[in-house]
């Protein structure tokens, strides 16, 4: 009984729609994460003096400094952003394919 | 006296990541036993009394399976996440990432940006699927359309392994910890943790276990971020002051600012990012955690939490090492001897603790020193819970039952199987006192990212994945990891003693994980067999499930 649904579930062209986006937005954010976090790495490993920049002229505060902390919280906020969509998106297309596969 | 140094500093360091501040020498602790720390005690003990009655009221509440592996699903998103962030927040984070700001700066910081940037990852490509897949353990997901016997087996091995090396660090941490901050001895230490470790997991399941993980999470933050206010309060809450000021007090002077040497080859730095990132996402006792939430939409919120409390902590752990430059740094009264710049009391994992005693005097300290200890307590019964699964769930109920074992039988046997770790546990953690197990940590991760994580993946996004595959690729992983890091200088030099290393890195991810997926793809392609074929047809439905949740264990769908 629960393969007829799947079934069911998997010629819905809602199914192929949720998958499509949620898939795209959940790849982009990851491709945005990695791709700052390796660059981040390789300007550590290849060209640290870069990060040794003063954030104004006579300051001790390097650019590194907000550099680090601007990562910690632009991944953490890139979750929320995450949530909000699939809470006002995703579930929603979510539980409508999954009430006409039950109909 | 150099073998002892450096066997004590192995200990220390082995307790959770400490391996990583082994990278950097100055770091390197050695432990002695201190005097006597009531304050520590008694707070430790008041921690120890509330978690024993909340295994009390957990075991009254335990009847199912569910109950007992997934805490019946009853956890909500925010209290999973604190228990994640618990799980990943090590007593090693506490003392081993401030000490390595301490001594190296914006390297140290570099390791908990290292540390923290698998959790956005985990939550966009594996969180909703993990919760909609599984049901006790990741091999209910990785054995879902494959062959239970074969696939399960192969998890549960992976597991086993990254448990229990998991689990002699952590003792042997435990240890060297306990000399140092209670006073107490050695073995008393890994007793107690043993015997604690036990009691919650057998009688209070994971009801018991993401409780105590969650108290501890709130005491480790708590108590962390109280240290850091305090300290920069000193500073008037200036940054620049702060930094300045450390500068001015660092023996390394203005290369605190800024990245250093620690990170400067390359392949090391890619290496250890692999492995911490996917290692993570591999770990059997952080994946069950996805498993104790109701749905999706839980499980999405315990990452955002957990992404929030981890974040937040290394940034707290980062301003305490360097505020530790300035106020513990150039106060004789925590240096032997009181020579500043000499050997600081209790070795070099200390400035977190002294730090604590600078700015709020030995209640403080005693305050933080219960914390660390809890710390060690309730990774380990994380930890011991996700091995015992390993063994009733997938071993005995799945594999030598074939699915038939009644609920209390496998119950029976998971708290059997607890049991014989807590045993295992103290034994290897009592033999390995006076080993170097600093690999131990890397070889955890190595494995975890190299035989769990691409199998999981895999599994979950890739249609053609057979049994064959999932196998190979698993053991290709697993052995890889393992000879690569015997290859290495950390267990062909430190341990057995030869002049060089087989292999000139330490980190075998970016080697072993590659290599595991290219097996896992080359043999199920090759695999033209019957079993094959249906194993890809039946990769549909559970992509259904794994979509959108239908058919999920507790799911309000049915």
């Amino acid at each position: 009984m629960s393969t007829a649904v799947y079934e069911r579930i998997r010629r819905n062209p809602k199914f192929d729609e949720l998958v499509a986006r949620r898939s795209r937005f959940a790849w982009t954010l990851s491709a945005i994460v990695l791709g700052i976090y390796f660059t981040f790495i390789m300007v550590v490993a290849f060209n640290p003096k870069l990060l040794a920049t003063p954030i104004a002229s006579g300051a001790t505060t390097t650019v590194a400094i907000p550099i680090g902390v601007g990562m910690v919280l632009l991944f953490w906020l890139l979750t929320g952003v995450y949530i909000r969509r699939a809470n006002r998106d995703f579930d929603v297309l979510n539980s409508e394919i999954l009430k006409e596969a039950m109909k | 006296m150099r073998r002892t140094i450096l066997k004590c500093a192995a200990a220390l360091v082995a307790s959770g990541w400490m391996e990583l501040a082994l990278a950097a020498p100055a770091v390197v602790a050695e432990t002695q036993k201190q005097p006597l720390n009531i304050h520590a005690i008694v707070m430790f003990f008041i921690f120890v009394s509330g978690t024993l009655g909340i295994t009390y009221w957990a075991a009254k509440r335990t009847k199912s399976a569910s109950d007992y592996y997934a805490a019946g699903g009853g956890i909500t998103g925010t209290q999973n996440g604190l228990a994640i962030a618990g799980d990943y927040m090590s007593a090693a984070t506490l003392l081993g990432l401030t000490s390595l700001v301490y001594a190296k700066g914006f390297d140290g910081f570099i390791y908990c940006i290292c540390f923290y940037v698998g959790w956005p990852v985990i939550l966009f490509l594996m969180a909703e699927r993990l919760r909609n897949l599984g049901k006790f353990t990741f091999a209910d997901i990785t054995s879902y359309r494959l062959d239970q016997t074969q696939v399960r087996t192969m998890a549960a091995v992976g597991s086993l392994t990254v448990v229990i090396f998991y689990l002699i660090a952590q003792m042997v941490g435990a240890g060297q910890l306990i000399k140092l901050l209670f006073g107490l001895e050695y073995w008393m230490a890994v007793v107690i943790v043993g015997v604690l470790m036990v009691i919650y997991v057998t009688f209070g399941g994971m009801i018991a276990t993401t409780w105590v993980q969650i108290i501890k999470a709130v005491l480790l933050l708590c108590g962390g971020t109280l240290v850091m206010l305090l300290a920069v309060s000193r500073f008037g809450f200036s940054f620049e002051t702060l930094a300045t000021k450390a500068v001015a007090a660092s023996p390394e002077g203005i290369k605190i600012m800024a990245p250093g040497t620690l990170l400067a080859d390359p392949v090391t730095a890619v290496s250890l990012s692999l492995g911490l990132m996917f290692g993570t996402a591999g770990l059997p006792h952080i994946l069950m955690r996805f498993f104790t939430v109701p749905d999706a939409k839980a499980a999405r919120k315990s990452v955002f939490v957990a992404t929030f409390c981890v974040g937040f902590f290394f940034c707290v752990v980062a301003l305490m090492g360097l505020a530790a430059i300035v106020i513990v740094g150039q106060d004789p009264a925590y240096f032997e001897g009181g020579k500043i710049g000499g050997k600081m009391i209790g070795g070099g994992n200390m400035p977190a603790m002294h730090l604590a005693q600078a700015v709020g005097g030995n209640l403080l300290l005693g305050f933080l020193a219960a914390v660390a200890f809890a710390t060690i307590l309730a990774v380990v019964s994380g930890l011991a819970l996700a091995g015992a699964t390993a063994i009733s769930h997938d071993i005995y109920a799945n594999v030598i039952k074939k699915g038939k074992a009644s609920e209390a039988d496998e119950v029976r046997v998971s708290k059997l199987a607890s049991l014989g770790l807590g045993v295992l546990a103290v034994l290897l953690g009592i033999v390995f006192e006076k080993q170097n197990i600093a690999f131990l940590v890397g070889l955890t991760f190595g494995i975890a990212a190299s035989c769990n994580f691409p199998v999981l993946i895999l599994s979950m996004y890739w249609k053609g994945l057979t049994t064959k595959g999932a196998v190979w690729g698993g053991i290709a992983g697993l052995v890889a990891a393992v000879a690569i890091v015997v290859c290495s200088k950390a267990v062909w030099v430190t341990v057995l003693g030869n002049p060089k290393p087989l292999f000139p890195y330490e980190q075998p991810a970016i080697f072993s994980m590659p290599l595991a997926f290219f097996v896992c793809w080359l043999v199920s392609t090759l695999d033209r067999s019957a079993r094959a074929a249906k194993e890809k047809l039946a990769f549909e439905d559970q992509y259904v499930r794994a979509q959108t949740g239908f058919g999920a264990t507790g799911a309000a769908a049915h």
